[in-house]
């Protein structure tokens, strides 16, 4: 009986797995029976300095650490230096206009529920090669290769 | 009523009739180490973190919070317990607080706090208890381990170290007045700022 399992558990390994290698794309590296290293996790970039939006309407990513920062229905971490009334002291870039607007474009007072968490929309980086291959290119660079190509 | 005192009064009074003066002496001498012995045995049996997490008001409340905080989990493993921060280290002071945790005996008995439900209802105004302490001390128990005078704003993020010189430096702010909420989760805000 356990020589059966084994049996059957060695020609699952060896039928199974090279065929799902082959087939399956995976952040994980190897096969799926083995406990691989865990890569080391990467530190969060804090340099508050405002990094490039790869397009116009890009949320804006945070330049620091919001490890602990409580956003819920009791208190906004956030709003605590990006709220209208806290930018004098905190220097920090005020929310924009358009999370005062509810859906139908209409401004209030304060910032609009549905544009509460901030994390939905704004995240931080940090410091470690993509997992996966990216050819993203930046308008003005198309804008640019296309001229280019049109003058030669 | 009187009566009873005057006897009280005449009875101490009157020099021992049984008790020789080496016995009342050094007997009290002994007996007062004793006592002051117990006293502050028991004061600093009070003064523990296992004393505090005792009752489950604070177990499964706030000290459930602070676990998940960076003075209770960190790089250096150096890390805060209940009464570094919320006892006073000086004596007078200490004894001042303790005087008034007796309210919370009280609120142990009654079971004030006894459930969730009631904790997150009163959560607002014991915070504002201790922002209060907290303001009218320049946050010094923040400052028995955090002292101005040794914190190197170099090695601070700029954002830090910018908002420490402006307010920090200049006496202007206190600990508590930006790191509210730091080692708990913070109560109904919008009504803190009306109240």
């Amino acid at each position: 009986m356990k020589a059966t399992i084994i049996l059957t558990a060695a020609a699952l390994v060896l039928l199974g797995v090279p065929a799902q290698a082959d087939e399956t794309a995976t952040l994980r590296g190897g096969p799926i029976a083995e406990t691989l290293d865990t890569p080391a996790m990467p530190k969060v970039v804090n340099k508050d300095l405002r990094q490039v939006r790869n397009y116009p309407e890009q949320p804006p990513i945070i330049p620091h650490k919001i490890d602990g920062y409580q956003v819920d229905l009791n208190s906004n971490r956030c709003m605590a230096c990006h709220a209208r009334t806290a930018i004098e002291q905190s220097q920090a870039p005020m929310v924009s206009i358009t999370h005062f607007m509810d859906r139908d474009g209409q401004p209030l007072a304060s910032i609009s529920p549905r544009r509460y968490f901030c994390t939905q929309c704004h995240v931080v980086q940090v410091d470690s090669p993509p997992l996966v291959e990216n050819d993203f290119v930046d308008i003005d660079t198309l804008l640019r290769r296309d001229a280019g190509a049109g003058q030669q | 009523m009187f009566g009873w005192v005057k006897t009280l009064w005449d009875t101490l009074r009157r020099p021992s009739v049984h008790y020789s003066l080496g016995f009342l002496t050094i007997g009290g001498f002994v007996a007062g180490i004793i006592f002051w012995g117990a006293f502050n045995t028991a004061l600093e049996i009070s003064n523990t973190e296992t004393f505090c997490v005792g009752c489950h008001e604070m177990r499964d409340n706030v000290f459930a919070e602070l676990k998940g905080t960076i003075h209770y989990n960190n790089r250096s493993g150096v890390r805060a317990t209940c009464p570094d921060c919320h006892v006073p280290h000086e004596w007078t002071n200490k004894i001042a607080r303790k005087m008034q945790a007796s309210k919370e005996v009280w609120g142990k008995v009654f079971g004030t706090i006894s459930t969730r439900e009631k904790f997150l209802d009163k959560r607002l105004e014991l915070a504002q208890h201790e922002w209060a302490r907290l303001k009218a001390n320049n946050s010094l128990e923040c400052r028995n381990c955090h002292d101005l005078d040794y914190m190197d704003f170099t090695r601070q993020s700029t954002r830090a170290a910018e908002q420490h010189e402006r307010f920090l430096l200049s006496g202007e702010k206190t600990c508590i007045d930006c790191h509210k909420g730091i080692a708990h989760k913070l109560p109904d805000m919008a009504q803190a700022e009306g109240s």
